[in-house]
């Protein structure tokens, strides 16, 4: 692998506003050394893979709080997969509760990382698992 | 000796307090009497010997008869208020039929398309003893119409009718982000109601001015109500720029804030923030009607201190903001529930939130003495100090030009946000502690948590019950009362004559909010770190 750094975008997703987690965690791995890019709120499905495939990311990072995860990675899915995404790594974080956790692992979720997640095991998981 | 403890504020906490300390941070002449400017120790004389704190837990959810229900339930339990809760498409103008709205109908609150939907959730409901509260921004302009419309309609005299919108757009950029229009139409739009208020609806509240979510996003204690101010001060300007007199409106602002952190800090937070806020309204403002100086809050809710660990430990938690909140001198309360942090709360934990209220009024004793904690050294020196750090934080947005050029730059966000960046690192390092988050954890079983079922059905039957009004509403009328929504927005005219007027006929949220945005366009957040 050269020396680029890995590009991680993360996106909020829906309409929900509360971006205070996301915001954070964009810092915490900009100090960790990625190269982040952030959406801003209210991103649809197509908005995200396009910005994904546009920014050339290695990783699509979701935050969700208001508990639309689900419809809304359904929905993505199969963007990801008509744009050619499907190989990169996919994340959400934020008020995911543990009973969505297998439904979004079969949707095609790589890790999750629930409210309280550290920065630094999300930092090692996106290192060791970004391809 | 110890190591110095700064508190988040970033004033220094000494392990005592004495006379010579009130003394040295500026005395008392600040404090005055309870009812008395400059109302540093409550707005009223009794305060609650007359009358305790409204209770006022958020609510709302699926649509409007569901919510009626719950709304029913509270009552019947002793709640006071009612503050209601709407889903995402309603806060951001999209009409459940509207393809960005997929998913999300109902979920985090109650659905809205029409002024049929205000009908049902407001069924058998005396709006003269409760008093209804919406926590709506972006679309407030559209639904502080359909509240007075609906009102009307049931024969009630809008002159007469008492209510609040939290119409506060200004911190909905910097945190919450439920906009939907640029910065400067969506300030024009406040100061619509605003005067539309003064003029034909002067008992209602129009905005209630929020602290709250710029702490959620990372803000101190004392920022929190520092930038509150500047945010009102904002809205001030624009409205006395109509041709308004400070005391036409200002007694009509209201307040949000938050509670969770140090207990001392916040009770001096509040008293302080009183003390300035009746300075700023009386001294810049020239008012004369100590009705406008006053500082009127909900405060009790702190959603930024609950946890998802442990999460019984919220109750607790919540029954110490309630404390506060009543330590404090609050006029409403609404607490966050314990299973707040992962879901809509239950109706069971709603209840041990309103039970928690009335413990406090019924079996603690807050009720009986007003400013219990005046006299404390402590908290009258931290007073002086917080209102002191208060001042220096406006006048440090000011000289950065003000807060909405902070605003629309995003200066403030970004200032925020690095700071709640700095807090969770520390709550991840343990250096900032969190009691069943980094102290205290056990390793918890897969959680038996009940969560708030989302049902996709809820979506159907609001789709449904749009399209039934649509059918039977007037189309004509319609169309004429949108041109002019549109007509008046343009030539700068205050549009809620026209909100009333297409409310009336049953336009939709999203009708009404597309009139809008096509003279005002919508708002392109700036992404700055």
């Amino acid at each position: 692998m050269s020396d680029r750094k890995i590009r991680v975008l993360i996106a909020k997703p829906g309409l929900d506003g509360h971006d205070q987690g996301a915001k954070v965690v964009v810092r915490g791995l900009v100090d960790a050394g990625f190269e982040v890019i952030y959406t801003g709120l209210r991103q649809s499905p197509k908005a995200v893979a396009q910005a994904a495939l546009e920014e050339g990311v290695d990783v699509i990072g979701l935050s969700s709080m208001a508990g639309s995860h689900i419809p809304f990675c359904k929905k993505l899915k199969p963007l990801l997969d008509e744009y050619g995404l499907s190989d990169k790594l996919w994340i959400i974080g934020g008020n995911v509760p543990a009973k969505d956790h297998e439904e979004l692992k079969e949707i095609g979720l790589d890790g999750i990382f629930p409210t309280g997640a550290h920065f630094d095991d999300i930092a090692n998981f996106i290192k060791e698992n970004v391809k | 000796m110890s190591d110095k403890i700064i508190n988040e504020s970033g004033l220094e906490v000494q392990p005592l307090y004495t006379e010579k300390d009130v003394e040295a941070s500026g005395g008392l002449a600040m404090l005055g009497e309870p009812g008395q400017y400059p109302f540093t120790r409550g707005i009223h004389r009794e305060m609650y010997r007359k009358r305790p704190w409204t209770m006022r837990q958020y609510t709302g959810f699926a649509n409007a008869a569901a919510t009626n229900e719950r709304f029913h339930y509270l009552i019947d339990n002793g709640q006071t208020g009612l503050n209601v809760a709407f889903d995402l498409p309603t806060q951001t103008g999209l009409d459940t039929d509207d393809p960005m709205a997929e998913g999300e109908v109902g979920r985090v609150g109650m659905a809205v398309d029409t002024l049929r939907d205000f009908e049902i959730a407001f069924k058998g409901i005396d709006l003269e003893k409760i008093t209804v509260s919406l926590t709506i921004n972006g679309a407030a302009a559209i639904l502080i119409a359909m509240y007075l419309a609906m009102a009307e309609k049931r024969g009630y005299d809008i002159a007469k009718l008492r209510g609040t919108a939290q119409n506060d757009i200004l911190k909905e950029f910097i945190g919450r982000g439920t906009w939907i229009f640029p910065v400067e139409p969506s300030v024009k739009l406040v100061c619509d109601t605003i005067e539309y208020c003064a003029k034909s609806a002067p008992k209602y509240t129009p905005v209630s001015v929020c602290g709250y979510h710029i702490r959620e996003s990372g803000a101190t204690p004392a920022q929190e109500m520092a930038y509150a101010f500047c945010i009102a001060k904002a809205y001030a300007d624009a409205a006395l720029e109509r041709g308004l007199h400070i005391d036409e409106f200002a007694g009509r602002l209201s307040y949000n804030f938050n509670i969770f952190g140090n207990i001392f800090e916040q009770v001096a937070k509040f008293r302080a923030g009183r003390g300035l806020w009746a300075k700023i309204v009386k001294e810049d403002y020239g008012a004369e009607n100590p009705k406008s100086m006053w500082l009127r809050m909900i405060a009790g809710g702190g959603g930024g201190g609950l946890t998802i660990e442990q999460p019984e430990n919220n109750i607790v938690r919540g029954a110490y903001y309630a404390l506060i909140s009543a330590l404090s001198g609050a006029q409403t309360m609404a607490l966050c529930c314990y299973d707040e942090a992962y879901t809509i709360p239950s109706e069971y934990a709603q209840r041990i939130s309103l039970r928690t209220m009335q413990l406090l009024i019924k079996e603690m004793g807050l009720c009986e003495t007003v400013d219990p904690l005046g006299g404390s050294f402590y908290v009258d020196t931290m007073t002086n100090q917080m209102r002191d750090k208060m001042e220096e934080i406006m006048a440090e947005v000011d000289a950065q030009g003000g807060i909405v050029k902070m605003v629309s730059e995003g200066t403030i966000q970004a200032k925020v946000s690095q700071q709640a960046y700095e807090m969770q690192k520390k709550i991840q390092s343990g250096e900032f502690p969190k009691v069943g988050v980094n102290c205290y954890q056990i390793e918890e079983e897969e959680k038996e948590v009940e969560f708030h079922p989302y049902n996709i059905e809820d979506a159907e039957t609001q789709i449904k019950s749009l399209n039934e009004v649509k059918a039977q509403r007037d189309a004509a009328e319609v169309a004429r009362s949108l041109d002019r929504v549109k007509a008046d927005a343009e030539a700068g005219r205050n549009v809620m004559p026209a909100l009333m007027d297409a409310v009336k006929a049953y336009a939709t949220v999203g009708e009404i909010t597309n009139k809008m945005v096509e003279v005002y366009g919508r708002y392109r957040e700036p992404i700055r770190f």
